[in-house]
């Protein structure tokens, strides 16, 4: 049992270790994981050395890496397949969507493919080092899309991922990897996939968050707590897809109103899905009409100050549940 | 070589038999969705495929292979089913025409995107490799078209680079669609083969004997651990894309270029001088081949198509219980 500290990029390495260790049709695949390198963000360092032949480098190819992955599933092997960042994961979009995702409709026989894609902004990314993809890739049938937000999420949910036989597009947000600490990822009864996480309880709204806005929902769920007296109800969705409207619906039932925050463009997406499927299901439980707070529709900026403008932040996601409140 | 020669022209006359009887479906408004033929590729399809085997080896024929498919061992009922939608067949309605496959055995079943089967024929020959399956080939099929497209070099460079028993069988027909060679691609496709460091072989894609040789050749050296093989097989498209096209954009002088160079009449004449198959023989096949066509096209013709409100519209396997 571990005592010391634990990051968010520790447990996905350990997830990666034990998936390795325990299930020889297991294997990784990514462009600078393999030898003492061991990955841009180091998630697979030292793996190759633990097990030789099942961490490989490969060429800068990321519609080949998918298609290699799928190919592999279909001969019976679990391969966990790495993109360098989620950004380049539009190249495999075709193979990820087309091809795994419509294969156990097509053939009966389900993909088990894992993507693992670094999403997210981060300080100086710029605009091809830091997007959001969970609404691209949960929008083709046939793929699970989860985007963990707690070190332990990170950890369970990786090797849920690889358990679930179909493929699993798995963002972990890159802001999160070292920022985002434990004291352990061990949880005695770790939540299903496909069940929400009620992170903060509370009364006076609701706010569904996923990945890195998580953290920035309890944040300003802290602030406005101690400023205004308002106790407001977070939500972690853990998976967009498959995504569990009946934690959203049953918190908005106690809160009545409705705040979904994504750091991804706004235009179509999760928040967008959730807000439908609420309006949808719940319109008779709102008092306010239900918010969206996402990005702006603009390409992310590179420059910190100008990033930190674009996404929703704890001050932002509090300024937008205040004016909900108002309503 | 006498015998895989004729299972080889057998094949190819019961894909040929299969072909004449769909196209005739799709005139009679019988079939939804498109008919793809292989015309002109038969000899090629049959050749390699003749070389496989069903269950172990990996075979991923596309849009002309139907002579493949049958040299595989599938039978053109499967093809029949894929056409009507047969709840019987693999993809059950849910996918059509040329797109089925039988994965379990290693037949995949091709997405519509080209280039995208080269990197998962690539990755069932990993699977085989990590599972310490060794003397087992993958055939690719690609065409002149698929050359250009971008999934293409990275599924080639990766088989490359790993050093795949993989061998890529490129059918120059010299029309992607309606698309000559000339605004396809520039240089010559054996340059292609070369620049990834395969072993690279040439064949007239018409000329059955021929052709066989060149196969067994290199599907031969994939099988003993040679690496991967490029071959480029060069025919004509001998019928339109799909049989909604009639390919008036093929110029007439090249149709008649070829028009004594129909892989069904080449081979038939090279099996017979051979003294491999007799005339009464290559009459018997011809005439048992369209009857056992006419019989499964008429057995896939009353099996059940899809019932909407049977269907559970499930994209996944693992569905969350709540």
């Amino acid at each position: 049992m571990p005592t010391m500290s634990v990051t968010y990029i520790d447990a996905i390495h350990q997830a990666l270790d034990e998936l390795l260790a325990e299930d020889p049709d297991v294997f990784l695949m990514g462009e600078d994981i393999a030898g003492k390198f061991g990955g841009a963000f180091k998630a697979t360092k030292g793996l190759d050395a633990r097990y030789p032949g099942r961490v490989l480098n490969a060429p800068i190819a990321e519609d080949a890496l998918a298609g290699v992955g799928i190919g592999a599933a279909i001969g019976g092997m679990k391969p966990i397949i790495e993109m360098q960042f989620a950004d380049f994961g539009v190249l495999a979009l075709n193979q990820a969507g087309n091809n795994a995702g419509a294969h156990y409709y097509r053939t009966g026989m389900p993909i088990n493919l894992t993507l693992r894609m670094p999403c997210g902004g981060t300080p100086g990314g710029g605009p091809y080092h830091s997007q959001s993809m969970e609404a691209l890739f949960a929008h083709f049938p046939g793929l699970h899309v989860f985007t963990p937000a707690t070190v332990a999420d990170a950890y369970y949910m990786l090797k849920q991922a690889v358990q679930i036989p179909d493929p699993v597009i798995f963002l972990e947000h890159k802001f999160l990897y070292r920022w985002l600490k434990a004291e352990t990822w061990m949880d005695p009864d770790p939540l299903p996939i496909g069940q929400a996480r009620i992170a903060r309880p509370g009364k006076h709204a609701t706010v569904v968050a996923f990945s890195a806005m998580v953290p920035e929902a309890l944040r300003a769920a802290e602030e406005l707590a101690a400023t205004s007296g308002y106790e407001l109800e977070v939500v972690d969705l853990r998976s967009v897809k498959p995504l569990d409207t009946a934690t959203i619906l049953d918190s908005v039932a106690r809160t009545a109103r409705l705040l979904v925050v994504s750091e991804d463009f706004p235009w179509g997406g999760v928040a967008a899905e959730v807000v439908a499927q609420v309006t949808a299901h719940g319109f008779h439980l709102l008092d306010a009409p239900p918010l969206r707070l996402s990005a702006h529709d603009t390409p992310l900026p590179a420059h910190p100050d100008l990033w930190k403008a674009h996404r929703p932040s704890a001050a932002t996601i509090a300024d937008a549940v205040r004016y909900l409140i108002s309503l | 070589m006498q015998e895989t020669a004729r299972r080889a022209y057998k094949a190819m006359v019961m894909a040929r038999a299969f072909d004449t009887k769909i196209s005739a479906l799709y005139k009679a408004g019988k079939i939804f969705g498109g008919v793809f033929l292989g015309r002109g590729h038969e000899a090629v399809a049959a050749c390699e495929a003749v070389f496989l085997t069903r269950g172990e080896d990996v075979y991923n024929p596309f849009i002309r292979e139907q002579a493949g498919r049958c040299a595989w061992g599938e039978s053109v009922l499967e093809s029949a089913r894929s056409y009507l939608g047969s709840t019987q067949g693999y993809m059950r309605g849910r996918d059509s025409n040329i797109h089925w496959g039988n994965p379990a055995v290693g037949h995949p079943a091709p997405i519509s995107h080209l280039g995208a089967m080269v990197s998962v024929v690539a990755g069932m020959m990993m699977a085989k490799r990590f599972k310490g399956i060794t003397g087992r080939v993958g055939v690719l099929n690609i065409g002149d078209g698929t050359t250009s497209v971008g999934a293409t070099h990275e599924g080639l460079n990766l088989i490359a680079v790993e050093k795949l028993p993989v061998v890529t069988v490129v059918t120059n027909n010299q029309f992607a669609y309606s698309t000559p060679n000339c605004q396809e691609f520039a240089g010559s496709l054996m340059d292609r083969g070369r620049g990834y460091g395969f072993t690279c072989h040439e064949c007239d894609g018409t000329d059955f004997m021929e052709t066989l040789a060149t196969m067994e050749k290199a599907i031969s050296a994939a099988r003993a651990g040679e690496g991967p093989q490029w071959v480029v097989a060069n025919t004509l498209r001998m019928c339109g894309h799909g049989e909604h096209d009639d390919a008036a954009y093929i110029p007439e002088e090249l149709k008649a270029a070829f028009a004594d160079r129909d892989p069904l009449s080449v081979a038939r004449r090279q099996m017979q001088e051979a003294g491999w198959l007799t005339e009464e023989e290559a009459q018997q096949w011809d005439d048992e081949c369209r009857d056992e066509v006419q019989r499964l096209v008429a057995q896939a013709q009353r099996e059940a198509t899809p019932n909407p409100a049977d269907e559970d519209w499930k994209a996944t396997s693992w569905n969350p219980e709540y």
